[in-house]
C-alpha cells in the first residue's frame, strides 16, 4: 500500500517543498511557534551559561564590570580545593545509592504493589507522599527528626539505653544520614515509574510463564523486568541527573556542615561562589557542574542507547 | 477574551501589546508624580526597632512635607547576597545598612557608596566617638554613619556558677575562665552553650581572642602581610587557646547541630552556666527560653571577655559597629535624613526604648537596663573597637573564619592549618 502511495505522488525538489510549506502555512506556523521557544531557551539556558563561562576567568564579587581576568586561577583553585573533592565524592555516593540502593528498593515495592488493588493504591500512597512534600519542609523535617535532644532517633537511643548521638554533627554519620532522607524522599517517585511500565507488560506474557511453572520470583526476573527495561534505563537517568542537583534538602539538614563535610557540587557552589560573592569562582564550579552534567547524559545516553538496540 | 480569541492569536497579540504599554505607562507617571522618596534599605529587625524608625520617619516627614521616606526589610543572608545586585540596579536603595570593613571597601571601590566626608566633618562626626566613625573611613574619607555598637562578652548565669563555686566577677583573664569550665564540669553542670551549626557564634571565639592577642594594629598589620600575615604568631596562638579550651570538654553536646537561636533558648532556660555572645543577646535569651521569662536579671551577669597574658589587645573591645551608608545617585534628602535618624535626640530614644545601645556621646544615660549600660561602659574604656572579623575582613574571608572557628573547636584542624586557611582565603579575596 504504502508503495504504491510513493510511486503515485512524484517526487518533488526543495523548492517545491518549500512552495508547498508557504501555502498550506506550515512555514507561517514554524515562524511563529518557533521564536518564542527559542528566545526564552537562549535568553534562560544558552545565555546564562555562556555568561557563567565568561565570568569564571576573573577574580569578581559581584560588583561593577569584571575586570580582573586571572585566566584559569579560579579552575586551578577549584581543583586543589580539599572541600570540593570532598563535594565530588559526595555527589559520586549520591548517585551510588541511587542507583545501587534506590533504584531496587523501588522496583522490589513496585513489583509488590503494581496490581490494581485497593490495599496496593493505599501503599502506593504512602510511599509516594514523600515525593510530595517540599524539599525544603523534607529537610527540615529530617532535621528534627536527627536531632540529638529531642529527636525520634536519640528517644530510641535512650528506650535501649544508649547515649544520644547528634547524627547531624558527627562527620561519620552527617551524610549517611543525608542519604537515608534521599532515598526515602524520591524512591516513590521511581516506583511510579517502575508501576506503571509494569501495569503495561502484558499479562499473557506473565501468564504463560505461570503455566510454565515458574515462580514469582523467576516471573519478575525473567518476564517482567527485561519487559520494563526502558523504564528502568529513564529512572536511571533521572537518579543521575537529580544526584548531580541535590541541594535544597542539604541546605536545611546540616548547611554543608559539620566542617563542610556534606557539601555536593551545587551546595558547595552555593557556599563558596554566591554566599561569599565570589561569583567568578562559583560560575567556575558550575561550569564544572556543567560539564559533568552533560558529560554523563551524553555517556548514559550512548551506552544505555546501544543496549536497547543489542 | 483569552479564550473566545485562541484561533485569533496573531489578530489579538497587538491589542494586547497596547495595553501592557499603557499599564506601564500608567505606572511609571505615578512614580514620577509623587515627591521625593528615600528608600531605607535594612536587614530585618524586631517589631520594636521597626517602630522606632517609624516614628522617626514620621517625625522627619512632619518636618519634610515634600520628603517621603520608605524603609524596607531582607532577611539576614539574602541581604547579603542580594544587596549586590541591587546596587547595580535601578532599584538601588538611597540608604543601606552596612557593617563597615572590607565589604563596604568592595562597594566604595565599584563605585556605588556617596562619599559622605564633608557632611559627616561638618559637625556631624562630633556627636559620635572616633572609634565608630573609624569603622566607616576608608583612606580617609568617610562612606558612612554609625548607627549602634555590639559588643561580644561573656553571658553568665549566676545560679549555676555559685554551684560550682566560681565567682563570675573574679573572672579576668583567659586561665580564670579556663578554670571555672573546669570547675563547672565537675559539677556536672554543661559550661557553654554555643550554636555551632551556623558558624559565627564560634567566631567569636576565635575572634575574641585574635583580637586579645594581636589587638586592632596587629590585625591591621597582618591584612598588609606584615609578621608572617594570618599565619603569624598571634592567629596561632588564638588556635591553640581554643584548643586547649575545647579539650575541657565545654561545650554542650551535639554543639555544632546547634543554632544560634537553640543556644540563645538553651541559655536562657539554664541550661549551661555561660554563653558567649553578643550583648543584644538579653532579650532574644529570655523570650526564646521555654518559659519566656529567661535567666532571672538577679542571677544574670554580663562581663567583658577574658584577657590574655602579653596581649596588645587587652584593653579593646570586639564586637559589631552597624550603621548607615548612602548610594551614589542618591538625592541630597537622604544624606539629611540620614544625619537626622542618626543624631543624638533619636539616638537616645532608641536608648530609652532599649532595642540597642547608640553610639553618639551621651545617650548611654538613656539606657534603661544595668546590662546595656555595662556594654556602654565597655565601650567606653575600650581604646579600639574591632568590628567582627567575619565582617570586617569582607564577606568571603569572613566565612572561612567562621569554617575554621568550627573545625577547631571539633579538632579537626591544627592551629597552625586554620591560621594557613585564613591567609590563603585573604590573599584569594
Amino acid at each position: 500500500m504504502t508503495t504504491l502511495d510513493r510511486t503515485a505522488v512524484p517526487r518533488r525538489g526543495n523548492a517545491d517543498r518549500v512552495k508547498k510549506g508557504l501555502v498550506s502555512g506550515k512555514f507561517t506556523a514554524l515562524l511563529i511557534l518557533l521564536p518564542p521557544a527559542l528566545i526564552l531557551f537562549s535568553l534562560f539556558v544558552i545565555l546564562p551559561l555562556a555568561d557563567a563561562v565568561y565570568y569564571s576567568g576573573f577574580s569578581w564579587n559581584g560588583y561593577g564590570a569584571p575586570s580582573d581576568f586571572v585566566g584559569a586561577q579560579n579552575y586551578q583553585r577549584l581543583l586543589d580545593h580539599s572541600v570540593f573533592h570532598t563535594a565530588l565524592w559526595n555527589t559520586a555516593k549520591l548517585i551510588l545509592v541511587s542507583l545501587l540502593i534506590q533504584m531496587p528498593l523501588a522496583l522490589g515495592l513496585a513489583l509488590l504493589v503494581y496490581r490494581k488493588t485497593p490495599t496496593n493504591t493505599l501503599f502506593r500512597l504512602v510511599f509516594f507522599l514523600p515525593y510530595i512534600l517540599a524539599e525544603v519542609a523534607a529537610g527540615l523535617i529530617w532535621s528534627f527528626v536527627f536531632d540529638g535532644d529531642y529527636g525520634i532517633t536519640s528517644s530510641l537511643l535512650h528506650a535501649m539505653g544508649q547515649e544520644s548521638v547528634y547524627v547531624l554533627a558527627d562527620h561519620q554519620w552527617a551524610f549517611p544520614a543525608i542519604m537515608t532522607v534521599i532515598v526515602w524522599k524520591y524512591f516513590g517517585f521511581h516506583m511510579m515509574i517502575y508501576i506503571a511500565a509494569l501495569q503495561g507488560v502484558p499479562k499473557d506474557l506473565v501468564e504463560a510463564a505461570k503455566l510454565e511453572g515458574a515462580k514469582p520470583r523467576q516471573v519478575a526476573l525473567f518476564v517482567q523486568i527485561p519487559l520494563i527495561k526502558h523504564a528502568i534505563v529513564v529512572s536511571g537517568f533521572f537518579a543521575i541527573i537529580g544526584s548531580l542537583q541535590i541541594f535544597d534538602i542539604i541546605i536545611p539538614m546540616t548547611n554543608g556542615g559539620p566542617s563542610n563535610s556534606t557539601h555536593t557540587i551545587v551546595t558547595y557552589l552555593y557556599s563558596f561562589g554566591l554566599s561569599r560573592l565570589n561569583i567568578g569562582f562559583g560560575s567556575a564550579a558550575a561550569v564544572v557542574l556543567f560539564v559533568l552534567a552533560i558529560g554523563i547524559a551524553f555517556f548514559y545516553q550512548r551506552t544505555t542507547g546501544k543496549g536497547s538496540k543489542a | 477574551m483569552h479564550v473566545s480569541n485562541k484561533y485569533n492569536v496573531p489578530c489579538s497579540r497587538p491589542r494586547h501589546l497596547a495595553l501592557v504599554v499603557a499599564a506601564v505607562a500608567a505606572l511609571g507617571s505615578v512614580t514620577a508624580a509623587a515627591d521625593t522618596t528615600v528608600t531605607v534599605l535594612r536587614i530585618e529587625s524586631s517589631s520594636a526597632e521597626k517602630r522606632y524608625y517609624e516614628e522617626v520617619v514620621a517625625a522627619y516627614e512632619a518636618e519634610h512635607p515634600d520628603v517621603n521616606v520608605e524603609f524596607e526589610y531582607l532577611a539576614n543572608e539574602a541581604y547579603k547576597t542580594r544587596l549586590p545586585t541591587m546596587l547595580q540596579s535601578s532599584q538601588r536603595p538611597d540608604i543601606y545598612y552596612t557593617w563597615g570593613g572590607e565589604g563596604l571597601r568592595d562597594q566604595v571601590d565599584a563605585g556605588f557608596v556617596r562619599d559622605l566626608s564633608e557632611p559627616m566633618r561638618d559637625g556631624w562626626q562630633d556627636i559620635y566617638p572616633e572609634s565608630a566613625v573609624g569603622a566607616f573611613t576608608l583612606d580617609d574619607r568617610v562612606y558612612g554613619a554609625p548607627l549602634y555598637a555590639t559588643v561580644v562578652g561573656i553571658w553568665a548565669n549566676t545560679a549555676l556558677t555559685e554551684q560550682a563555686g566560681v565567682d563570675v566577677d573574679a573572672i579576668k583573664t583567659w586561665e580564670d575562665f579556663e578554670n571555672a569550665v573546669v570547675a563547672l564540669r565537675e559539677e556536672g553542670i554543661t559550661p557553654l552553650v554555643v550554636g555551632g551549626q551556623d558558624g559565627w557564634p564560634l567566631h567569636f571565639y576565635w575572634g575574641s581572642l585574635v583580637t586579645r592577642l594581636a589587638g586592632g594594629e596587629g590585625i591591621e598589620a597582618a591584612k598588609n602581610g606584615e609578621n608572617g600575615g594570618f599565619e603569624g604568631e598571634p592567629f596561632v596562638r588564638a588556635g591553640e587557646m581554643l584548643q586547649s579550651l575545647v579539650e575541657l570538654d565545654p561545650f554542650q553536646p551535639g554543639f555544632m547541630a546547634t543554632s544560634y537561636e537553640r543556644a540563645s533558648g538553651m541559655f536562657g532556660d539554664g541550661e549551661a552556666a555561660f554563653h558567649v555572645m553578643g550583648d543584644w543577646d538579653y532579650l532574644p535569651s529570655k523570650q526564646r527560653s521555654v518559659s519566656g521569662e529567661g535567666v532571672p536579671d538577679d542571677d544574670l551577669l554580663f562581663v567583658p571577655f577574658p584577657e590574655v597574658e602579653g596581649g596588645e589587645g587587652n584593653t579593646q573591645s570586639f564586637g559589631g559597629m552597624n550603621g548607615f551608608a548612602v548610594t551614589r545617585d542618591a538625592p541630597d534628602e537622604a544624606v539629611d535624613f540620614l544625619r537626622f535618624l542618626l543624631n543624638a535626640d533619636n539616638q537616645r530614644k532608641a536608648a530609652a526604648t532599649g532595642i540597642f545601645v547608640p553610639v553618639a556621646e551621651g545617650s548611654a544615660e538613656a539606657l534603661e537596663t544595668p546590662y546595656a549600660r555595662r556594654v556602654a561602659e565597655i565601650l567606653d574604656e575600650s581604646e579600639f573597637h574591632q568590628v567582627f572579623l567575619d565582617q570586617a575582613l569582607g564577606t568571603s574571608v569572613g566565612a572561612t573564619i567562621n569554617d575554621i572557628s568550627g573545625d577547631l573547636a571539633q579538632g579537626v584542624v591544627t592551629p597552625e592549618e586554620a591560621a594557613a586557611r585564613v591567609e590563603e582565603a585573604w590573599q584569594f579575596r
